[in-house]
């Protein structure tokens, strides 16, 4: 495998030169022939990074000058922070060096974790993708929903969740701003564990990203099992929150809440929960260079990127793997993160207290 | 379903997708990768796909089904030779085979063990797989009747099976489990994230102990310092007894017992969220319960090893139905498996409950083929490895340790990747080489590991569950925890806790241990119950409000500490020769050793302070080098063929997983090209 990736990648080098002395382009000087670029995650084999970072590899690899070998690392640990604070002390030697980051890493520099010895604003994003999230409940009590949930309230629900720090902040803030009398069960292992309480009829309220929805929630709502009664939302070129492109029959959040009898669409609690949706959906994957990474070296990887999204087969292949949303590359990777990173104080304050209130989790 | 109208044409539909000559050659290469991971101590499937995993995007979907299928069920099967010929745990499947796989290969009779293992194996595997033909159609409704009530019930059937490994000593055993329960919930809780044993500023303790480290300190370090202070081979007399045709035979003598098993192997592998890790002490515990002489286990009975390795390749099948109808790993290989499976092809298998669609079930069938093809070729190949294989066990034990330590150190590391696993797997190693220096069952200590997780998160959840239920009535509440499924397993726990109290005396699970001296076992008692106060203590300080993290490690505690207590108080008044005072450097084996424990031990202390100094791979030649001429006696060249050879076949295996090594201090002030990163 690997010698006859050498032999392609010489054969391409050669003619490479010679189409490059023909035209005399510096831009082409830089060529990646033979080097091996290391991207790392924070995460294990089995999440959701890895498949994410596997589905690029091939793709990144085709597309970058001298086709260099690309490969993943795995560095798990500390919900992701450990191998946020190793990217950050990276400083950018050889080009080499490419890291992933996910809403599970933005999470805790929002939330001034005390593991956070990193600073996304000193990286280089190249490449930003998202996600989106519906949420169901039950038929019987989908009936009483009419656009809002007013006649929803006086229901005792149960969700399975995986942590009040983790993604699931995104909906139990939701919950919460809609008045809804939520018991989140704790420590469910991933949102799959949470789906199959909702089947069990153990939990009567959940939600799911879009891929894991279209994949096992959709056949539910044929059933007869599930009704969704709202997406998350996605955001628009001026980050506003416009229905979800995947789903467009299905409200927003925003919709729900403006029509709900108590929930605000402005102030610290939607500040809040806007921010925090923004970093952890529709910009909730992003690669990155090391601080210090030269403009050239960022050029010949965001044009990679862009000639990777450019491809004709591009939508049909990540369609299933990456769902309908926009990948983000160059500039507007980095409007993207922008837009994840910038929380008001007052926001990061309101979350910070609302979970200790709440569910008394404290990060110290 | 109409099991005659679709399943029938879906079986030979899917046998035809499998029937080319490219899928079969792909099978055959995971079948061969699979072999090849597994053998080594502490790596598994998970290391064997994440292997494949760059090369999945775009591939045709049922070739790289094959190529990964016939890894993960292999897995299984060849783990057993470090299980049998070292006494190393060769993954979490085969802990149980341990106990009497080792025993058999001390007396000479590895190949047989062996060859009986592969046998039940391969039976299982079958099972499992004809079982998931018919099982697939009608799980749906199946898995969905286990609900938290039903999980916690399985896990507490799984720790049942304490009683009967718990040793001579029943509260001893008890302790022991304990214990485990207790360092399973060391690092950040699950329900609010509240730290137990750890703070911010150690990042390492906050994720918990991996299973890899536990698994290898507790079983792999003592054995391995054990027989390395014997100047000798691991079979005795260097000699290979019985063989493999043995083995088979056995197999066949056995082969109600191989079925029931892998019936238990199916089942538990069939419910999500428990893992493969309880099957194989389900397992043995059954083993033991149905065998008439017991007085053998523990010392090399051979149905010890056929009971585990008949449900550890079931599981896999059964591990499959929640990761094929539901999207949901039934294991950490099988989490790896839904991610790759949607790189495959054009990405349109998508695993979850369209898999049963009459569009997508030829595939679904052509995975249960191909686990049967991939279970017949592995084990065939295994059989046939075995004779050979088992000739390790006939070489001096001293040339062979380093390797060892250098693989299990290799294991360890794969957790998180820096010297703090090392320091872990060490420190573990030391608890391990006392719980079995003064007989405290080690599987108990491993069954209240594993399932310390589980137990914790199932109870709080069901309880929070419940007592919403029961806000809704009392009949709501009663009928939620109490289904007819938790009274079944209420009632097999039941009975075989009391069998399990009532046969445990016969079973000396890790062999006889003479007792002699009062003093030190006291001590040792002493710091285990330091540990529970002090984990008790430290769980106390959590604010009440987070009550579901730390009532589990307080109980817990409480538990491990009052059976201490009471065996400390019975201690005053027992004779030195009681067995409360087990202590293996009195008489046996381990006391008329040729070298002492701590100069051992230090071989391996030298090795971590090394590491930290210069980094893994400079340590390692440093200490291989001095380790076969001082301590192995071997001339200067000798020692550095071995060196050498030991080095680059762990840059090997480094560079084909992508993985660097642990550096040390001199990493921090001199930048070294790879492998001495």
């Amino acid at each position: 495998m690997a010698s006859s990736r050498t032999i392609a990648s010489f054969a391409v080098m050669g003619v490479a030169m010679v189409v490059g002395t023909g035209l005399s382009q510096p831009a082409q000087a830089m060529d990646f022939a033979g080097k091996t670029i290391e991207w790392t995650i924070p995460f294990d084999e089995k999440g959701g990074s890895s498949k994410w970072a596997n589905f690029f590899v091939p793709l990144l690899s085709e597309a970058m000058p001298g086709n260099p070998t690309v490969i993943v690392k795995y560095m798990p640990g500390a919900g992701s922070t450990k191998g946020a604070n190793w990217f950050q002390r990276q400083k950018h030697s050889d080009g080499l060096t490419m890291f992933g980051s996910s809403g599970s890493t933005q999470f805790p520099y929002l939330l001034n974790d005390p593991r956070v010895r990193y600073e996304y604003k000193d990286w280089h994003p190249i490449m930003a993708t998202g996600t989106g999230g519906v949420a169901y409940l039950p038929p019987d009590l989908a009936k009483k929903f009419d656009g809002s949930v007013n006649n929803l309230k006086d229901v005792n629900y149960i969700y399975g969740s995986q942590g009040a720090t983790r993604l699931d902040l995104v909906p139990l803030l939701a919950w919460k701003m809609l008045g809804l009398k939520v018991k989140p069960v704790f420590g469910v292992k991933s949102r799959g564990q949470g789906r199959l309480m909702f089947e069990r009829g153990e939990a009567n309220i959940d939600y799911q990203t879009s891929a894991s929805y279209l994949k096992s929630v959709v056949p539910l709502v044929q059933e007869g099992k599930a009704v969704p009664i709202m997406t998350w939302g996605s955001l628009d070129e001026d980050g506003n929150i416009v229905r979800d492109p995947t789903f467009p029959d299905v409200a927003t959040f925003k919709e729900v809440c403006e029509k709900t009898d108590g929930c605000e669409t402005k102030g610290e609690a939607w500040d809040a929960w806007k921010a925090f949706f923004t970093a952890g959906f529709p910009v909730q994957k992003i690669a990155f260079l090391p601080a210090g990474t030269p403009q050239d070296v960022i050029d010949v990887y965001v044009k990679a990127f862009e000639a990777v999204r450019a491809r004709p087969d591009f939508k049909k292949i990540s369609s299933k793997r990456l769902g309908d949303y926009p990948m983000f590359v160059g500039k507007g990777a980095k409007a993207a993160l922008d837009r994840g990173i910038t929380v008001p104080d007052s926001a990061k304050q309101y979350v910070i207290n609302w979970l200790k209130e709440d569910y008394g989790v404290v990060l110290k | 379903m109409d099991f005659f109208g679709t399943a029938v044409p879906a079986l030979a539909a899917a046998f035809d997708l499998i029937l080319s000559a490219q899928v079969l050659g792909y099978l055959a290469l995971g079948v061969m990768m699979g072999l090849a991971v597994g053998v080594f101590p502490g790596l598994g499937g998970i290391a064997g796909l994440s292997l494949v995993l760059p090369f999945m995007f775009g591939m045709d979907t049922v070739s790289g089904l094959a190529l990964m299928v016939g890894m993960v069920a292999v897995v299984p099967t060849s783990d057993t030779f470090a299980s049998v010929l070292m006494g190393i745990p060769g993954s979490s499947a085969s802990q149980a085979t341990v106990l009497d796989g080792f025993p058999l290969a001390k007396k000479g009779e590895a190949a047989r063990a062996l060859s009986a293992a592969f046998a039940s194996s391969l039976y299982g595997g079958l099972v499992g797989a004809s079982f998931l033909t018919f099982f697939i159609l009608v799980a749906r409704p199946i898995v969905l009747a286990f609900g938290l009530p039903e999980m916690l019930m399985v896990t507490i059937l799984g720790l049942s099976m304490v009683a009967i490994l718990a040793g001579r000593v029943p509260l001893k055993g008890i302790a022991a489990a304990c214990m485990g329960l207790v360092v399973g919930t060391i690092g950040e809780a699950d329900a609010g994230g509240s730290l137990r044993m750890s703070t911010y500023d150690m990042p390492y303790m906050m994720d918990g102990l991996k299973l890899v480290i536990v698994g290898l300190g507790i079983f792999a370090v003592p054995e391995i310092v054990a027989l390395l202070r014997q100047d000798r081979s691991i079979a005795k007399d260097a000699k290979l007894g019985a063989g493999w045709a043995q083995g088979v035979r056995d197999w066949w003598h056995n082969k109600w017992l191989s079925t029931r098993c892998a019936v238990i192997g199916v089942i538990v592998g069939v419910i999500p969220g428990l893992g493969g890790s309880v099957v194989d002490w389900i397992a043995y515990g059954h083993t033991v319960q149905t065998t008439k002489e017991k007085s053998g286990f523990g010392s090399g009975e051979i149905r010890g090893v056929i009971g585990p390795e008949s449900s550890n390749n079931a599981k896999e099948g059964g591990g499959l139905v929640p990761t094929l109808i539901f999207g949901i790993p039934g294991s950490g290989s099988m989490a790896i498996f839904i991610g790759a499976v949607a790189l495959l092809g054009t990405g349109e298998v998508e695993l979850g409950p369209q898999m049963l669609s009459p569009a997508y079930l030829d595939i679904t069938y052509s995975i249960v083929w191909l686990l049967a093809l991939a279970n017949v070729l592995g084990t065939i190949l295994c059989i046939g490895l075995s004779s050979f294989i088992a000739r390790l066990t006939t070489i001096r034990f001293t040339l062979l340790a380093p390797f060892l330590f250098m693989l299990i150190a290799f294991a360890a590391f794969q957790s998180r990747q820096e010297l703090a696993d090392l320091v872990a797997l060490f420190s573990v190693g030391l608890l391990g080489i006392f719980l079995r220096r003064f007989d405290w069952s080690r599987p108990a200590f491993l069954i209240g590991f594993v399932l310390s997780n589980p137990a914790e998160a199932f109870s709080n959840q069901a309880y929070q569950v419940a007592s919403s239920k029961f806000a809704l009535g009392l009949d709501t509440g009663f009928s939620y925890l109490f289904g007819p499924i938790v009274i079944v397993l209420i009632i097999i726990t039941v009975i075989s806790v009391v069998l399990g109290i009532r046969q445990a005396k016969l079973i000396m699970a890790e062999g006889d241990v003479q007792a002699g001296n009062k003093l030190v076992p006291a001590i040792f008692m002493g710091l285990v119950t330091l540990y529970f106060v002090v984990s008790f203590w430290n769980a106390s300080y959590i604010a009440d409000r987070l009550m579901g993290d730390k009532i589990f490690p307080m109980l817990m505690s409480t538990v491990g500490f009052v059976c201490c207590v009471i065996m400390l108080l019975r201690m005053r008044t027992l004779p030195s020769t009681d067995t409360m005072f087990a202590d293996r450097e009195v008489h046996g084996v381990d006391a008329e050793a040729d070298h002492g424990l701590w100069p051992t031990l230090a071989w391996f202390a030298f090795l971590l302070v090394l590491s930290s100094l210069v980094g893994f791979i400079l340590a390692l030649a440093v200490f291989l080098m001095a380790f076969m001429y001082y301590r192995a006696g071997l001339g200067w060249a000798r020692s550095a063929v071995y060196t050498a050879s030991g080095i680059v076949f762990m840059c090997l295996l480094a560079w084909s997983l992508n993985r660097d090594f642990p550096p040390g201090l001199l990493q921090d002030y001199v930048t070294l090209p790879w492998p001495l990163t």
